[in-house]
């Protein structure tokens, strides 16, 4: 479903994301894990169209990200890191919206829309104006937008983040029944390793821009010899805390750090 | 035209939902229209110039188009900021259809807005000279409103927060308000005013306005369409450009 071979993306001589290369299968759930500012929101954004590779070679169902733009964007769904709402509209309308920008049929959007409310238990609050609504109602609204136009694939970056436990528990439910129900395949970031854990079939990691290891759960163990997802995480990132918003010295002590490693 | 359509009625959705800022943005032309109108209109007179409110009443409804055209198109920054904008980016449809939505929407407000103050003007006392080119005085108020939204989208597309909001309207759009003949005779103008105000793409709205309802005109009809659709094709096609390369 997605094919990414030696994929580099680079901001002048910062190459915030170095020869990446993975596979993703149709039906699968994938965890893309790794420390802030490792490279897993550049890579969404190349995998969604939104950012153009430097080099490398990137596929979404057999089509280019950049030379077929309008074909990727039907075929994918996406879940953004911070809100994407209208907060002035109804959760109807903005899952209209979204159903007229996808060019999806009046009557099956009707249809869609009443299902996918439905299910993401937000029916009976479909003509309140989203601004009311929890952080959590607004997460389930916009899985639930972004299953409208059924895309054989959806990106959730960090779709669980600011949630309580309860509210994440139930969104990972939900997100597993579609990929059962649905066989949609789920590209899915999350700090949460307990979440990867449970949710993923198999997980890459990426670190300073490349991918450190991937494998299915029980492989990434293995080759770490650690007993649970975050050690081996812990393991093969380091403990160092990073900065997202990196200032000019703290960006070169990184690259730094980068060269030394190699 | 499904995406231009569902963006435009999106525009028009919170603008109705806003109450607050539909009262807001009538303030200032109230204040001007009713403040200065009536508080000049001695002076005016005294001066061989006639009536100030039929004079300025044009001025303050394209005053009022400026001021809402502009607002609406840089709406877009509330857009990135909120995230909204990222949603309607990301959808299978070319940029331009996403960009006339927009415009479209903004500019409909802006002409509700028009229409309302053209109401109060009403009611202070303004009188239209004629009826018969009020066809022409709404080419005007669209060609306005268009023009501005797509240079709000244009400069919204360049920033990327609201800091510089308070910039533009300060060091643009005030001045071109004050420098467009909306409150002053453009004629036997200091040399440099001269000048700016013939630059002023609202110079042009406000003549053409002032023409179509009470005759009086500095530029005439035919320049000031030429200018204005002149005007308005080219901050559509830079507001189009520059939306289409907002990098997110």
């Amino acid at each position: 479903m997605i094919r990414v071979a030696n994929l580099t993306k680079r901001y002048g001589p910062i190459a915030a994301v170095r020869d990446v290369s993975f596979e993703v299968k149709a039906g699968e759930i994938f965890a893309f894990l790794g420390p802030n500012g490792a490279g897993k929101t550049t890579t969404i954004k190349i995998l969604t169209t939104l950012l153009k590779p430097t080099s490398g070679v990137v596929q979404v169902d057999g089509f280019d990200p950049t030379r077929n733009q309008a074909e990727v964007r039907k075929r994918f769904g996406i879940v953004f890191q911070d809100p994407s709402l209208d907060d002035q509209l109804t959760a109807y309308e903005n899952m209209d919206l979204h159903g007229a920008l996808y060019a999806v049929p009046k009557n099956l959007r009707k249809e869609r829309t009443e299902q996918l409310l439905n299910l993401f238990q937000l029916w009976d609050r479909r003509t309140d104006l989203v601004k009311n609504f929890s952080g959590g109602m607004r997460r389930r609204l916009e899985i639930a937008r972004c299953m409208l136009h059924t895309p054989k694939i959806i990106f959730l970056d960090e779709p669980t983040l600011g949630l309580d436990p309860q509210t994440r528990n139930q969104l990972w439910t939900h997100i597993r029944r579609l990929n059962e129900d649905e066989g949609i395949t789920v590209f899915l970031t999350t700090h949460y390793m307990d979440e990867a854990e449970r949710m993923a079939n198999r997980i890459a990691i990426i670190d300073h821009g490349a991918i450190v290891a991937q494998g299915t759960l029980i492989e990434l163990k293995e080759e770490t010899g650690a007993d649970s997802l975050e050690a081996a995480f812990l393991k093969l990132t380091g403990y160092s805390i990073r900065e997202e918003e990196t200032g000019q010295v703290e960006r070169m002590r990184q690259m730094a750090r980068m060269f030394r490693r190699r | 035209m499904m995406t231009i359509y569902i963006l435009w009625i999106r525009q028009l959705k919170r603008y109705v939902r806003s109450r607050a800022r539909i009262i807001a943005s009538l303030g200032q032309p109230l204040l001007f229209l009713l403040g200065l109108g009536f508080g000049m209109e001695p002076v005016f007179q005294k001066a061989g110039q006639g009536s100030y409110i039929q004079f300025l009443a044009p001025g303050i409804i394209g005053m009022t188009l400026l001021f809402t055209s502009v607002f609406s198109g840089m709406e877009l920054i509330w857009d990135r900021q909120f995230g909204f904008l990222k949603e309607t980016l990301v959808a299978p449809v070319p940029r331009l259809l996403i960009m006339i939505g927009r415009t479209l929407g903004g500019a409909t407000v802006a002409i509700i807005q028009g229409v309302i103050v053209i109401s109060i003007c009403l009611i202070a006392g303004f009188r239209p000279a004629t009826f018969t080119l009020l066809p022409l005085t709404f080419l005007f108020m669209v060609l306005i409103s268009v023009m501005f939204t797509a240079m709000g989208t244009a400069i919204a597309a360049r920033l990327s927060d609201f800091q510089g909001f308070q910039l533009i309207i300060n060091l643009l759009v005030m001045p071109m308000f004050f420098l467009s003949g909306a409150l002053f005779p453009l004629r036997n103008l200091p040399g440099p005013m001269t000048f700016i105000t013939s630059i002023n793409p609202l110079s042009f709205g406000v003549d053409g306005l002032r023409y179509t309802l009470t005759g009086i005109t500095h530029f005439g009809l035919a320049t000031d369409l030429t200018a204005l659709i002149g005007l308005t094709a080219g901050l559509l096609v830079l507001g189009s450009y520059l939306f289409a390369r907002i990098e997110l």
